[in-house]
């Protein structure tokens, strides 16, 4: 795996890890129908090229808005466990959300921040937080103690499996390497949203 | 307060219109606008509220908090909270978020990518400054972007002006939001809340 050049600002032992790679892994983890929101752009493709799961949503835009939309399905929905994936860049537009996040407290929230440090699918431009700002230290800045870089593979299927049972909100941040995602999510905002709604047992097909 | 209960039927449009006609007071004696908001989003369970305040939205803001009925808390940002009541409605929760007309200006990536493609009934309520008395010229010019926003996107939005066809506007603007599965903007005009003025 490449090692990015503009790699985050994370504790030097952090291996750098593989997007599709690490989702795999987390949704190899779920057996309870827990939603997953997936932010924009490679964070959702790897999502969907993991495996469709009709808890699944997938954003065709609004960036930066996963964690707000994972914050309501778990307010809506307070017994099923939420995952939310996001990019650094995605989380750089939207990091009030993480003071919000830790006011309201949801226990059945897990963000995963895949942080490679660039904006991979706009041609691998740094962020501007590059190589400097640590997004976990950011997230305990806003009141979330339950916060953490994965150090390896191994490591961040124990974070995740541990947030499942947590009783507070957890961040797990993951450094990533450069590439893009393997798959393309379907761009069916009517179907995404209709299919999610079922996987949550919102509405019935028709 | 002589109000219909949460779980009382709408009114319909006759009942609303014969409030008017014997004391043409009597709706603005018993209900202010901010009663009406609160009541409506009951009637028609909306029990989300997430907002960046305003000053004109301080009485209601304050109100749906004291009232055990509602999930209300501020967001950073008014994108955060269209994101909030977005996930929360596909999970089965009816929300509505409160702003003001600068922060409704912030709006349109997500209205163009999240709220109108994926069919979300988003219910904005919008308090207006920049017209009617308006002090700061950014506010005025801010405002002049909302309305050709919203109708660029071919997003439903009401003016409310008047107390007496408030509740009319916001019970079946509401209504139509869940229905057919398409945002709402409510601006609440300086006509209605008295807006905001200079301070003394």
């Amino acid at each position: 795996m490449n090692t990015s050049s503009h790699g985050p600002a994370s504790p030097g032992n952090t291996k750098v890890m593989n997007r599709f790679d690490l989702t795999s892994r987390l949704v190899g983890l779920l057996t309870h129908d827990e939603a997953v929101i997936g932010g924009i752009g490679n964070t959702n493709f790897d999502l969907w090229a993991a495996g469709h799961r009709p808890q699944n949503f997938y954003m065709l835009g609004s960036m930066g808005l996963a964690f707000p939309i994972a914050l309501g399905v778990a307010l809506a929905q307070p017994a099923r466990r939420v995952i939310a994936l996001e990019g650094d860049g995605s989380l750089l537009m939207q990091l009030g959300c993480l003071a919000t996040i830790a006011t309201r407290a949801p226990k059945n929230l897990t963000m995963v921040v895949m942080d490679n440090g660039i904006y991979q699918i706009t041609g691998a431009q740094p962020t501007p937080a590059a190589a400097t700002t640590d997004i976990v230290a950011v997230a305990h800045g806003c009141g979330l103690p339950n916060a953490a870089w994965a150090a390896d593979e191994e490591d961040f299927e124990r974070l995740v499996g541990q947030s499942l049972a947590a009783k507070s909100p957890t961040l797990i941040a993951a450094r990533i390497d450069d590439k893009p995602a393997v798959g393309t999510t379907h761009r069916d905002p009517v179907q995404i949203r209709e299919r999610f709604m079922q996987g949550l047992g919102v509405r019935q097909p028709i | 307060m002589a109000v219909a209960e949460g779980q009382a039927p709408p009114p319909r449009a006759k009942d609303v219109a014969a409030k008017d006609m014997p004391a043409k007071d009597m709706a603005s004696k018993e209900m202010a606008w901010h009663d009406i908001v609160q009541q409506t989003l009951k009637r028609n369970e909306v029990r989300l509220v997430t907002y960046v305040p305003d000053r004109v939205l301080t009485t209601l803001i304050a109100n749906i908090h004291a009232d055990d009925y509602f999930t209300a808390f501020p967001t950073a940002r008014e994108e955060e909270a269209v994101g909030i009541v977005s996930g929360a409605w596909m999970a089965g929760l009816r929300g509505a978020v409160l702003m003001q007309t600068s922060g409704f200006a912030t709006l349109a990536n997500a209205l163009a990518s999240l709220a109108i493609p994926y069919q979300i009934p988003l219910i904005m309520f919008v308090s207006e400054r920049g017209t009617l008395g308006e002090f700061n010229y950014g506010q005025s010019l801010v405002c002049r972007t909302m309305r050709p926003v919203l109708d660029a996107l071919a997003v439903e939005h009401h003016t409310a002006t008047r107390l007496d066809e408030f509740e009319f506007i916001v019970d079946r603007s509401i209504k139509q939001a869940i229905a057919t599965q398409a945002p709402v903007a409510l601006i609440l005009s300086p006509l209605l809340t008295g807006g905001k003025v200079f301070a003394k």
